[in-house]
């Protein structure tokens, strides 16, 4: 799957998912925007456990990464599985554009103040890829395993909402 | 059941053990599944020396961990089956330790 998006326009996360909705996204958008947005909490998570002293951060961080990387194995061995093409997209590139952003923010902290930063990132970004789960990708997915592998994400990605809201207020 | 060959009065509880049904006292094996971030019909009525076998669905690693972190921790990788003899009475609270709103209780009686 090409990740390597050219980053055209400067949109917002919160703006996308609207715009998708609108036009409706294809099942091929829909497992490119799902799978994009595992890949940017698994890099979200090396992140963190290459800078991280705290052992309940590297917890969940060991977390993310190993959940994120199950679900996207299974999202490519389905792709391939129904010959579908992942196809890139505004939602994808508009990820990719805001994750960026954040990796380089959360680069420049270190200690506690990374921490933090982290883990009230990992609450705001499951929260909006929850919500274009819930509101936009399930409902316009049309092959029925995709829908249910959604499904089984937005469970486990409310999950990880849940663990990281906790760990965001031990950490306050 | 054919209980009323034996009559109470004079049975002993042995006699009563050998006359019920296995299901009744033998120690019994209960499958707990765990599927979409759910441990899925958790056995009501357990006993001690009964057994549990936690059978893991998901595409997701798992864990069966007590709540007072140390009766007994499980770990589940994707597709695996594992079976734990229960051998103390009480009642224990448990979680997956990398998804801790997945819950459960285990009551386990003489």
């Amino acid at each position: 799957m090409n990740l390597k998006f050219a980053l055209i326009a400067p949109l917002s996360i919160a703006l996308v998912a609207p715009a998708v909705a609108a036009a409706g996204p294809t099942d091929p958008q829909i497992a490119h925007i799902a799978y994009t947005a595992g890949v940017i909490d698994i890099a979200a998570g090396k992140q963190a456990l290459a800078k991280s002293h705290n052992k309940t951060v590297r917890g969940f961080a060991q977390e993310m990464v190993r959940d994120h990387t199950a679900v996207n194995d299974k999202a490519l061995a389905l792709v391939k599985k129904l010959k579908v093409t992942p196809q890139d997209n505004p939602t994808s590139q508009a990820l990719n554009k805001g994750a960026k952003a954040e990796l380089a923010k959360l680069e420049k902290l270190n200690g506690a103040a990374f921490d933090r930063a982290y883990v009230d990132n990992e609450v705001a970004y499951h929260k909006t890829v929850n919500g274009a789960l819930a509101s936009t990708l399930i409902p316009n997915a049309h092959n029925a395993e995709l829908k249910s592998l959604l499904e089984t994400g937005l469970t486990l990605f409310k999950e990880h909402q849940a663990h990281a809201e906790q760990i965001a207020k031990e950490l306050k | 059941m054919h209980l009323r060959r034996y009559p109470l009065f004079a049975a002993s509880a042995g006699a009563l053990l050998l006359g019920a049904p296995p299901a009744a006292a033998a120690p019994h094996s209960y499958e707990i599944v765990l599927d979409k971030l759910k441990f899925v019909s958790v056995p009501a009525n357990l006993h001690k020396g009964d057994a549990i076998i936690w059978v893991n669905r998901d595409i997701l690693r798992h864990s069966a961990t007590s709540t007072d972190h140390h009766s007994f921790d499980v770990d589940l990788p994707p597709g695996a089956k594992k079976k734990m003899v229960l051998t103390k009475i009480g009642t224990f609270p448990f979680i997956c330790r990398y998804h801790p709103g997945m819950r459960g209780t285990l009551t386990v009686e003489k």
